[in-house]
């Protein structure tokens, strides 16, 4: 059983979005729903043993499985967690729990079909988050973009065709360069696609610059960074609910995770001497786009910025070098704990609006006014999610950016300064659009008629409030993790790998 | 009972209490919120009594972790308390002013429909602050400092159906986010270079940096602990409200008023005393920081009282005086005399509580009036009220044996004796500042309670308007609780002319008296233990060589009793008996006087600068947030939209557009996004199966 909770972890939502969407047309919904909702609690359920069964002084790869799959070529289907990843397998799984519930009577359309993308997208994403094979990961890395895809465009809103060009458009050249990236690596490693075998090779400057490039298209334009982000606040605007829930909390994540796993491993060399490039591109990100968020007039685009600001201190804090070269544990490990903070509680702002959004069918800022009036505990709620957005002490938005902002006044204190204005900009922006949105009096008769949170949204609510609180006042259990495997990063990033 | 379940008990009890009338308060009567968030603080305070009385007798400070928050890079970052006799005392006002604050709400918030909500905040923030000040360690001072600023965001919010108040929460947060920016740095700077974020082991290691340098602008090294200490006093200067962030707090008095006399007088807004001495041993060793200090609370300490003579409403006219006095502690600061610091945070939080207790028993006496034009009187209807407000400014203005007096007068004669470059100024403003705020004070007391009757005088229906409001950022909401009767007309308050106010409830007065004996007798016994005893011993390090003034303080002191005696040969009791004076003629005798001294000021020019507040909240609203959202809109407008989207992405878009019109020709029937979902699966298939052989068949 132990053997292969990986495999379990990929392919229990995929076989269970499959199952799912056997079901076929929307008069066999109500069972869609039940079975996608077992499906994810499997899902879920299979990846807690990777939690409990976990070895904090280890910072090697567990639970490792390894199939020879193209021997041609020698791909193998080769699995394993560490520190790094373990967290977004549980993360991913988790959402994907929430989704479900969340689509629940908001998705009346092709129920099965939906119920089954996010499975299946789980799965997917599951698969690139526990890939050890570099081609392995490409597949999963590809393919999970196909259900995001279907599902922004068929249960998206009216420019969900301009958004997808868009998201096409971005992650396509990415892609290539990340195949060319493989493969040139594949050979430079005597025909092995292992990416523990990329991270072993000697590099020459000019390789690992190209390489970095190639990095930077693949994985900064999914994170996203600054200045390749404009495709995420379209792919939000137009995604249903939980279509932007999983953008923000996971596949976001894909892309600072391919920073960790590829780009420091593999050419650190390239990382130090470009460090200042994503550094700043990174403070753009909180400071810039901090700005741009303050002025949205759409909820969702004014979130979807947030989410890009806040990221911005994900890269901030893997690419702060101190002087001697080495990486800054404070900030590495801030940033982590930054993203899956980042997964709770983008998932939950997202969730907040979309049950406006339900209801009201806008998600301007200026059709509300006054929801508290209507919609009391969904506005304690929703000032919870603000707040942990606004990164309150106490709430899991804190911890993230507080370890990166002092790691970086030990790099160098103008990064700490420009990160730390994070603290004025994101109570700025998200605290004034809660004030126009939540506060006041009702401001017409579309508020007027709300209706306050229904059980089911009730559940949800409470899930991401307890895990947001709890992860605020006890980070321990996520940080504990982690150590080893960021000790273990650190060293070998501080290694050079150009040829002597 | 070990000492560590009493310290985990005094704020877990509030806590209780607040979650148990916030979570179920849509299930609970109101008898049941206020009797368990009561019964919480009241365990709270007691145990508090019983923590100092413990310490005074030879109790041991204690200083453990509870339960480890996370360790990162071999650091611990923990959860704690450290209980000394500090600590003791601020838990001590803390839960005694909140407990009475509680008492006070039955009577205040009788009326209003967020009743168990209100009860639920106020026992969240007793519990927040409580963690503030028992922290053993930077990051549950940040945690305790924040939560105690989002309380007070809620509450100022609480009737966040008016403009202004909504308005008011989300300022006074914005503004305290630019101190705990400061804030923020200033710990990082700490976590840096003392590789430890416990008091206990910075203080220990801060000798060693004392001329450690840090270089911020190339070729120019700052000293280390300058830097920290300013960046932790920007902090304080946030939460304490000193200039200039201090805009946030007149503003605040938008919320309930038993919260403006707990959060906005009494206790939040002391934190930042609190901090800097608890930091003390690190504020020590720069003369920089400290000088800095000095400054800011003098500017505090006298402009703010300018301001507060031009208030008409009654609560700002106490909320300009609670500015006015964070500055005279943070002056106490500045000159290294922080016991005296303390000494004033504490009686003024009896006495400014009172105060405002007072001006919210008024306020309902006048049927939620606030403006003191329209009382008058009003000692023949509240006569506890009546007296025990002025009791409350009797102290305030300090008066030979009150409580203020010998806080006040204290530190104006630390200031004497300080060497810093800003003494002078400083010496200036606190001696200066005594007559403004005996005017103020008592041009309130007696257009409140002596003279005509002014409601029984015909006047327009909103005689009240704020004209004191001026500034475009408020509405026309002048009165403080109209909203507490749960509905939108502001046509009910205020007196008609055939009106008389009544006295408050029990639930009302009690508090007023209960606040009432230590403003005026506490200072008188605890002046010797606490500034010239060892009460502070081991908590608060002085360097006397370089800061002499609490050594030349105890030198000159001969008991409480003498102390009061020998004022009359000085010049403070003096300018604050002017003060009383001159509003009395102003404001009983040549009532007309005022109209003519006020021409002559507007003449010059004085009374618009008052009147806008030193044009401080211009620049913040107009300048600096007007800037930042248009900075924000070029940014997304032309960085976004017109750079990045229109050139690069667009221009690449259009290619694939042409793409995908050629494919959806020659696959009718799909749409868009089938057709990309296939092109991208094509691709990665392509290049998989067809690329890899024809690289491996290359080599």
């Amino acid at each position: 059983m132990t053997g292969n909770l990986l495999s379990l972890a990929i392919w229990v939502p995929i076989a269970a979005g499959l199952i799912v969407l056997a079901t076929g047309s929307d008069k066999n919904a109500p069972m869609a729903r039940v079975l996608a909702v077992i499906g994810a609690l499997l899902g879920f359920a299979v990846t807690i043993p990777l939690y409990t069964g976990f070895d904090h002084y280890s910072s090697g790869m567990q639970f490792v499985e390894l199939k020879p799959w193209i021997e041609t070529f020698s791909i193998n289907y080769s699995l394993g967690v560490d520190g790094l990843s373990v967290w977004f397998v549980i993360l991913n799984s988790f959402t994907t729990l929430m989704v479900v519930i969340a689509g629940w009577t908001v998705i009346q359309k092709r129920v099965a079909q939906y119920m089954a993308a996010f499975l299946v997208m789980s799965g997917l994403i599951n698969g690139a988050f526990v890939a050890q094979d570099a081609i392995l990961f490409y597949v999963f890395f590809e393919a999970m973009l196909i259900p995001m895809y279907l599902i922004i465009g068929i249960w998206g809103g009216p420019r969900r065709v301009y958004a997808s060009i868009k998201f096409f458009l971005y992650t396509f050249l990415g892609s290539l360069l990340t195949l060319v990236s493989f493969i040139y690596l594949y050979f430079q490693a005597n025909g092995s696609f292992a990416i523990a075998d990329f991270a072993r090779l000697p590099l020459g400057m000019t390789a690992q610059g190209l390489l970095l490039i190639a990095f930077f298209f693949a994985f900064g334009v999914k994170v996203p960074m600054w200045p390749v982000h404009t495709w995420l606040p379209d792919a939000h605007v137009e995604a249903p609910t939980g279509g932007s829930m999983v953008l923000a909390a996971i596949t976001l994540k894909l892309g600072a995770y391919g920073f960790l796993r590829f780009a420091l491993p593999i050419v650190p060399d390239a990382c130090r001497q470009y460090a200042w490039v994503f550094i700043l591109f990174s403070l753009i990100a909180v400071v810039y786009v901090g700005m741009v968020a303050l002025v949205q007039t759409d909820m969702k685009k004014l979130v979807a910025y947030s989410s890009i600001s806040h990221m911005g201190f994900v890269t901030l804090g893997f690419f702060m070098f101190t002087g001697n070269g080495n990486l800054n544990q404070f900030a590495v490990e801030g940033a982590l704990v930054q993203m899956i903070s980042h997964g709770f509680v983008s998932a939950a702002m997202f969730f907040c609006i979309g049950v406006m959004y339900d209801r009201v069918h806008s998600r301007k800022i200026a059709d509300y006014g006054g929801v508290v009036n209507k919609m009391p505990i969904f506005a304690s709620f929703m000032m919870l999610f603000a707040m942990a957005n606004s990164g309150l002490p106490a709430t899991s938005g804190f911890v993230g950016e507080f370890f990166v902002v002092l790691g970086a006044v030990q790099v160098n204190f103008w990064y700490a300064f420009f990160a730390g204005t994070t603290l004025i900009f994101g109570a700025a922006y998200t605290l004034w659009m809660y004030k126009r949105v939540i506060f006041g009096e009702v401001a017409n008769h579309h508020v007027e008629e709300l209706k306050d949170v229904n059980k089911r949204e009730l559940l949800v609510l409470v899930i991401l409030a307890i895990t947001v609180l709890g992860m605020g006042l006890y980070p321990k259990p996520f940080t504990d993790l982690m150590h080893f495997s960021v000790n273990d990063l650190i060293w070998h990033v501080a290694q050079t790998k150009l040829p002597q | 009972m070990d000492m560590k379940t009493i310290y985990l008990l005094i704020p877990l009890a509030p806590l209780f209490g607040a979650l148990v009338a916030g979570l179920f308060g849509w299930a609970i009567s109101r008898r049941v919120a206020h009797t368990v968030t009561i019964a919480g603080v009241a365990v709270a305070c007691g145990l508090s009594l019983y923590t100092l009385n413990y310490l005074l007798h030879g109790g041991a400070s204690y200083n453990e972790p509870v339960y480890n928050w996370l360790t990162i890079n071999g650091v611990d970052f923990n959860v704690g308390f450290l209980v000394d006799k500090l600590t003791a005392m601020m838990m001590c006002v803390v839960t005694f002013v909140s407990l009475m604050v509680h008492i006070y709400t039955i009577g205040y918030m009788a009326e209003d429909p967020g009743y168990n909500r209100f009860f639920s905040y106020i026992s969240l923030f007793t519990f927040s602050m409580l963690m503030l000040v028992m922290s053993n360690n930077f990051v549950q001072l940040f945690f305790g400092w924040e939560a105690v600023g989002l309380v007070s965001y809620l509450l100022i919010g609480f009737w966040f159906k008016r403009p202004t108040a909504t308005f008011a929460n989300l300022k006074a947060f914005l503004v305290n986010r630019v101190g705990d920016f400061g804030f923020l740095l200033g710990i990082g700077l700490v976590l840096g270079h003392f590789g430890s974020l416990d008091y206990a082991a910075v203080f220990a290691k801060a000798p060693e940096l004392k001329d450690a340098t840090i270089t911020i602008f190339a070729g120019h090294p700052w000293s280390l602990l300058s830097l920290t200490c300013i960046l932790l006093f920007v902090g304080a200067m946030g939460k304490s409200a000193q200039f200039p962030l201090h805009v946030w707090l007149p503003d605040s008095m938008e919320g309930p008023t038993p919260i403006s006399a707990l959060i906005h007088a009494a206790t939040m807004v002391t934190a930042g005393i609190f901090m800097v001495t608890r930091m003390s041993p690190l504020f020590e060793l720069s003369d920089t920081a400290l000088n800095f200090i000095l400054v800011i609370g003098s500017i505090t300490a006298l402009f703010m009282g300018f301001l507060g003579i031009i208030q008409d409403d009654i609560k700002r006219v106490v909320a300009y005086s609670t500015l006015s006095q964070l500055g005279y502690m943070t002056v106490a600061l500045g000159v290294s005399a922080y016991s005296v610091a303390v000494f004033h945070l504490m009686t003024h939080a009896f006495f400014k509580a009172l105060l405002f207790l007072g001006a919210g028993s008024v306020i309902m006496g006048m049927h939620h009036d606030q403006n003191i034009r329209n009382m008058g009187g009003l000692r023949k209807y509240m006569p506890i009220t009546w007296i025990t407000s002025l009791i409350g400014s009797l102290a305030l203005i300090g008066t030979p044996f009150f409580s203020g007096f010998y806080s006040k007068d204290s530190i104006i004669d630390a200031v004497s004796t300080s060497h810093l470059p800003g003494a002078h100024f400083a010496y200036f403003a606190v001696v200066a500042g005594v007559f403004v705020t005996a005017f103020y004070s008592f041009r309130m007391y007696f257009l409140v309670f002596h003279g005509q009757s002014r409601w029984m005088e015909a006047k327009p229906h909103h005689a009240h308007a704020d004209a004191h409001h001026a500034p475009a950022a408020h509405g026309a909401h002048a009165g403080d609780d109209h909203a507490a009767h749960g509905d939108d007309h502001e046509e009910h308050h205020g007196l008609g002319p055939n009106d008389k106010p009544h006295e408050s409830p029990w639930v009302v007065t009690l508090p007023l008296i209960l606040l009432a004996i230590p403003s005026a007798l506490i200072g008188f016994f605890a002046i010797q233990p606490m500034l010239f005893g060892d009460f502070f011993k081991g908590v608060i390090f002085v360097n006397n060589e370089a800061h002499p003034a609490m050594e030349e303080l105890a030198h000159e002191f001969g008991g409480a009793a003498e102390m009061g005696l020998h004022a009359f040969a000085g010049l403070p009791v003096w300018l604050a008996l002017a003060g009383v004076v001159l509003s009395y003629v102003f404001y009983i005798l040549k009532p007309e006087l005022p109209k003519a001294v006020g021409k002559f000021f507007s003449s010059i020019g004085v009374t618009k600068l008052l009147e806008n507040k030193y044009y401080m909240d211009f620049l913040y609203i107009n300048v600096f947030a007007a800037a930042g959202r248009a900075l924000g809109t070029v940014l997304w407008k032309v960085g976004d939209a017109l750079l990045i989207d229109g050139l690069v992405v667009n221009g690449a878009a259009r290619l694939v557009q042409f793409f995908s019109f050629v494919v959806r020709r020659v696959q009718t029937g799909y749409i868009y996004h089938y057709a990309f979902a296939m092109i991208l699966g094509a691709l990665v298939m392509i290049t998989l199966w067809i690329g890899i052989p024809l690289y491996g068949a290359m080599h």
